[in-house]
């Protein structure tokens, strides 16, 4: 499996965010997306995700057969998708049932996280690091081979940042591939970096 | 249609959750039954005249409570980007959650128009076809909102927008929903005729609204 970016440009509201990305990665790698706040980074993962349309260039994913980008891909982002007035375990349930090829049971996947005890709160009692690693547990509930991640360790404690680390390095070692906005080091060995720069030349609105 | 029931059965969910809003429609609906008669006064026969048209009202006014939260409340919390990478199309995932939307809102509203017909003095056959043109209409207003809501969904403060929009494409359902009522009890025009429409406005409905409303979330950045 391997995900190739070709010559991205995004524009949104007129506004030129960035052009000329190009990265590829197969399975097994990891890329880190770097950049200063407000560069783009989370707009990239939008891209890849579906949610936002390209302004020019290519996004492929070649060996997923009939599957579509967005068919393949799991999503952290800083919204965390969990409805809170369901708990831990509910919210993984749906999440599993949504995205079909199930792989870990939820109470699994929140002990993996360290969870376990929290499985049957709603989601409204927990901390801000706490649904993080609810929203993390949700990469363990679906086998899906690329991950999107967005500040993947925001709010996240020592220990469940090495948790994160562990579930990252075994996804690579399964072959699959991870894209991760981020300002901090992710700890994994052989991460490709990429560091999205704004263009020199703020364009004004409808200037094409 | 796995993707399909999992929607289904979380909007239920959540509806009966703290927060959702599954029973406020009906209180609403009983709150605007209930104050016309107080506006109009106790004339019975003008009330039971009448009565189609304000149960109608009340379930027009009534399904636009909590139609701005339906797409919404899961664009905020990120729940529409877990939805768009369902290996599902997005039309399908619309349609889970307007119909769990309606089994949560319009079928409750017909179910209880027996009992509000009560209160603008409904003859019985009033109430039986204030539930069939309940059941069969209400699809259509839900259906027709869901494209409003699908459009405001981004929008902080979309309800007031939503309504504007929404309203006036309601009307034909009203039209023939009201005359569909006051047919069954009485009238030169036959009871079918004027149900029939108002099922083929559901059924069209179901469609382009289903259709509308993914195409606008999919547009909607």
């Amino acid at each position: 499996m391997r995900l190739t970016v070709h010559d991205l440009a995004c524009r949104r509201s007129g506004r030129l965010i960035f052009e000329g990305l190009s990265f590829s990665l197969g399975g097994g790698g990891a890329l880190a997306v770097t950049g200063r706040n407000g560069a783009g980074k989370s707009t990239l993962l939008a891209i890849l995700a579906g949610r936002l349309q390209a302004e020019a260039g290519t996004v492929a994913l070649e060996g997923a057969g009939e599957r579509t980008l967005p068919e393949c891909l799991h999503l952290v982002g800083h919204r965390e998708a969990l409805k809170t007035a369901l708990t831990a375990e509910e919210n993984l349930a749906f999440a599993a049932r949504l995205l079909g090829a199930p792989a870990l049971q939820p109470a699994e996947a929140l002990e993996r996280v360290g969870l376990a005890h929290a499985a049957r709160l709603p989601v409204a009692y927990l901390s801000a690091g706490q649904r993080r690693r609810v929203a993390l547990a949700r990469l363990l509930v679906a086998r899906r081979p690329v991950w999107l991640l967005d500040e993947p360790t925001a709010a996240l404690d020592a220990t469940s940042q090495g948790t994160l680390q562990a579930m990252m390095g075994e996804h690579l070692a399964d072959g699959g591939l991870i894209v991760a906005a981020t300002h901090q080091a992710l700890g994994i060995a052989g991460i490709a970096e990429i560091r999205i720069e704004r263009p020199a030349a703020v364009l004004p609105p409808g200037d094409a | 249609m796995s993707a399909f029931l999992a929607i289904l059965s979380r909007d239920l969910a959540l509806a009966n959750r703290i927060g959702g809003s599954g029973w406020l429609g009906l209180v609403f609906f009983l709150l605007i039954v209930t104050l016309v008669p107080f506006a109009l006064g106790p004339d019975l026969n003008l009330l039971s005249r009448i009565g189609p048209a304000i149960l109608w009202i009340a379930a027009v006014l009534a399904t636009l409570i909590g139609l701005d939260r339906l797409f919404q409340a899961d664009e905020e919390d990120g729940s529409l980007d877990l939805l768009r990478s369902a290996p599902a199309p997005l039309e399908v995932l619309v349609l889970a959650k307007v119909v769990a939307h309606w089994l949560t809102t319009g079928l409750p509203l017909a179910l209880a128009s027996p009992l509000f017909g009560l209160l603008v003095a409904l003859s019985p056959e009033g109430m039986a076809a204030m539930v069939a043109t309940l059941i069969v209409g209400t699809p259509a207003l839900t259906f027709v909102g869901a494209v409003g809501a699908a459009l405001t969904a981004t929008l902080r403060r979309g309800g007031l927008i939503l309504a504007i929009l929404v309203l006036p494409l309601m009307v034909p359902t009203l039209i023939f929903g009201v005359s569909a009522a006051n047919a069954a009890t009485g009238g030169t025009v036959p009871f079918a005729t004027p149900f029939l429409i108002l099922a083929a406005l559901s059924l069209v409905a179901a469609v382009v609204g289903t259709l509308g409303a993914a195409a606008a979330l999919r547009f909607g950045e």
